[in-house]
């Protein structure tokens, strides 16, 4: 048996980098032992990306076998299947579904080596001091556990993660400004007549009501006390709303899948809708005017994480610890940012970027250059801004995080009902 | 004795195959309608919760219609469509190679995806769409048809394009087997060619056309996921409700709704077998 000390950054050639590490704790693994480890991680598309993995087998020496599947899925995955998974890659608001099963284990933060550095929104809630805290399922709120085998959500760090945050974005709508040709700054204008048969919304109820409850408010129809966790009467009344549009012809079509949306932009059969930002991408790249318009009342939020499965344990949980710290350190940060997410310790994605990307990605500048996604598409030309600005003023102007309400499924069969009427 | 033992061994595979992938699953599918679930997790119960909730529930009465009425229509036109390809085929066509042809002509499309097929219809009859755009450049119209695409139109016909051939094939191989001379005495004896049609083809017919009459009711019934694509998700069958359910972890009302779902079917298959004998036919 080998008892080299494995020196995970060995491989990078980088000098910087490689000061960079020395700094980092570089946990005691055996060499040889952790290439025959294979870590199974499942999630959403989003961040279930092959060129994570085949990075990960080049830095780390280990195998990520990475599966995709849709939020509802990933879901019933963690919940149904503990054994299925040794990383779950979910957003919080499944996480806060999936915790009171038992299935994932409390991460030690001490463990952690960019702990500090992660964003505030992950720990304390507040992106900035003076910042607000968003409505809805909160990543802080369900990020922390009393103990390793703590089953309720703890109010402050405590030192036992649930997640440790990968990747989020602030959504809002899609529009299609050649074809709208005016203004567009409200969440209400998703139900203006004049885009009559021409709008959509998303078929996912725990994110579609979000965006509802975002028209609503911005209608003056309804005030929530929290959209995040409406009551009964709140729910009936957004529905209400909504089935009356649905009715009228206000919407062309519901998606349900990222293509779906991108088609239904690019072929120009919707010119308003609830979208993600990579679907604006892939319209742009096709060549359509295509803006993720920041609007007044601000933006719905989310947040994934990696959760490790409870049945995790010696050599296998090491090497899990190992892999968020890789995570973490910057190279898919980097990555990530130039899709248009974001990262959770956006200062080691920076060392990963150039200074045009960071620039246009972060801080919301002029492009100098052309600004090209991960896979070589130029997304946007010199002198092109980012649509919403910088990621504080992206980020701090969050109304509200996705959620599962306590109401949920009060609110699934509404619409189910929604969907028939 | 011994001989009665064979013949039961013979029977065994299959009955072993039907007790194991049938049976069984639909056994346990009954037995889950009765469950109870929380948010992310099903528990053994005996509750008629799940069926009192489908009952009570004004979505079930309107899904339940819809999801006739796409059945309804989609029988009617699969008939008429698949009626007349067959009888073409087996009466007009004289050389059999040209028939067995014109037969495979049928099924070419067959050798692809269902799911491909259904969506190539999307892009076509699209508010830009070539469908859309023809007509404009005939002068036919002004402004694009939007009830082309994400209605009830293209839902129905997503499903006479998929389900025809299901149609075609049963009929058609009836047709096959009505013997020739019978349609030569109803000549010489005088009767037109609509009353050929009407009291031989027909009533000759009539097992084959249930059995593309059975394919077509159960697979329409069945769907959800032509409804979801061609709909833009905004109409929803029964299938769509199970769907929705299994998605959200609702595995006993799903189960309940299937349940629901597949007494429908059988009783209406069994009200068709009433009229028709098609053991005569197999």
């Amino acid at each position: 048996m080998s008892k080299m000390r494995y020196s995970r950054r060995a491989v990078l050639k980088n000098g910087a980098a490689a000061v960079a590490a020395s700094t980092l704790p570089a946990p005691m693994v055996w060499a040889q032992e952790i290439k025959d480890i294979t870590l199974r991680q499942f999630g959403t598309g989003v961040s279930n990306l092959n060129d994570v993995a085949n990075k990960v087998k080049e830095d780390l020496g280990f195998t990520l076998a990475m599966t995709a599947l849709d939020s509802d899925s990933v879901t019933q995955r963690a919940a149904t299947q503990p054994d299925s998974f040794d990383i779950a890659d979910i957003e919080y608001w499944i996480c806060k579904k999936v915790w009171p099963t038992g299935n994932l284990q409390a991460m030690d933060t001490s463990k952690i080596a960019n702990y500090d550095k992660i964003v505030g929104i992950f720990k304390s809630g507040k992106l900035t001091p003076e910042s607000e805290i968003a409505q809805g399922t909160a990543p802080h709120s369900v990020g922390f556990v009393d103990g390793p085998d703590g089953n309720s959500f703890a109010d402050e760090e405590t030192g036992w993660m649930t997640l440790i945050p990968t990747i989020y974005n602030a959504d809002t709508l899609g529009i299609r400004p050649d074809l709208i040709n005016r203004p567009i700054n409200n969440w209400s204008e998703l139900l203006n007549p004049e885009f009559k048969g021409k709008a959509s919304i998303l078929d996912i109820s725990s994110i579609g009501i979000m965006d509802m409850a975002m028209v609503c408010e911005s209608m003056g129809e309804i005030q929530y006390a929290d959209k995040g966790n409406m009551t009964r009467e709140e729910i009936d009344k957004t529905f209400a709303i909504f089935t009356e549009a649905k009715q009228n012809g206000q919407f062309r079509a519901f998606w349900k899948s990222f293509d779906e949306s991108v088609n239904l932009m690019a072929a120009g059969e919707v010119v308003i809708q609830s979208m993600w930002s990579p679907a604006i991408t892939a319209v742009k790249s096709r060549g359509i005017p295509c803006v993720y318009q920041p609007l007044e009342e601000g933006y719905r939020s989310w947040g994934g994480g990696i959760g490790l499965s409870k049945s995790l344990s010696g050599m296998e949980l090491d090497a899990a610890y190992e892999y968020i710290n890789w995570y973490l350190d910057g190279w898919v940060g980097g990555y990530l940012m130039r899709q248009g997410y974001y990262s959770a310790v956006p200062e080691t994605s920076k060392n990963h970027m150039s200074e045009n990307e960071w620039g246009y990605w972060f801080e919301g500048k002029q492009a100098t250059g052309d600004i090209t996604s991960p896979t070589g598409d130029v997304l946007a030309k010199a002198g092109e801004t980012r649509d919403g600005g910088s990621f504080y003023d992206r980020m701090g102007s969050v109304a509200c995080w996705n959620a599962v309400m306590d109401e949920n499924q009060y609110m699934v069969r509404k619409w189910n009902e929604f969907i028939a009427s | 004795m011994h001989r009665t033992l064979i013949t039961w061994l013979q029977a065994a595979p299959l009955a072993v195959i039907l007790l194991g992938f049938l049976v069984a699953p639909i056994i346990m599918i009954v037995i889950v309608s009765f469950w109870g679930a929380t948010e992310f997790s099903i528990y053994p119960d005996f509750q008629l919760e799940n069926y009192k909730f489908l009952f009570s529930s004004p979505v079930t009465y309107k899904v339940f219609f819809v999801t006739f009425k796409y059945a309804f229509i989609t029988w009617a036109l699969t008939l008429t469509i698949g009626f007349t390809v067959a009888y073409f085929l087996a009466f007009h066509i004289r050389s059999q190679t040209t028939q067995i042809a014109l037969f495979l002509l049928c099924t070419i499309p067959f050798w692809t995806s269902n799911i491909i097929r259904m969506i190539s219809w999307i892009p076509f009859l699209g508010r830009n769409g070539i469908a859309n755009q023809t007509l404009i450049s005939w002068g036919v119209i002004d402004a694009p048809l939007d009830w082309l695409l994400y209605s009830d139109f293209s839902v129905i016909l997503a499903f006479v394009h998929l389900y025809t051939l299901f149609m075609v094939v049963p009929i058609f191989n009836t047709m096959m087997r009505i013997d020739k001379s019978l349609l030569e005495a109803a000549r010489d004896a005088g009767a037109s060619g609509f009353q050929t049609l009407c009291h031989l083809i027909i009533p000759l017919t009539k097992p084959g056309i249930m059995i593309g009459s059975i394919f077509v009711l159960t697979l329409v019934m069945g769907d959800f996921i032509t409804v979801r694509f061609m709909s833009g998700s905004q109409k929803a069958n029964v299938g769509r409700l199970i769907s929705n359910d299994i998605a959200l972890l609702q595995y006993p009302s799903a189960a309940a709704t299937a349940v629901v779902l597949l007494c429908t079917v059988l009783i209406m298959i069994a009200i068709m077998l009433r009229f028709v004998n098609i053991r005569k036919e197999l």
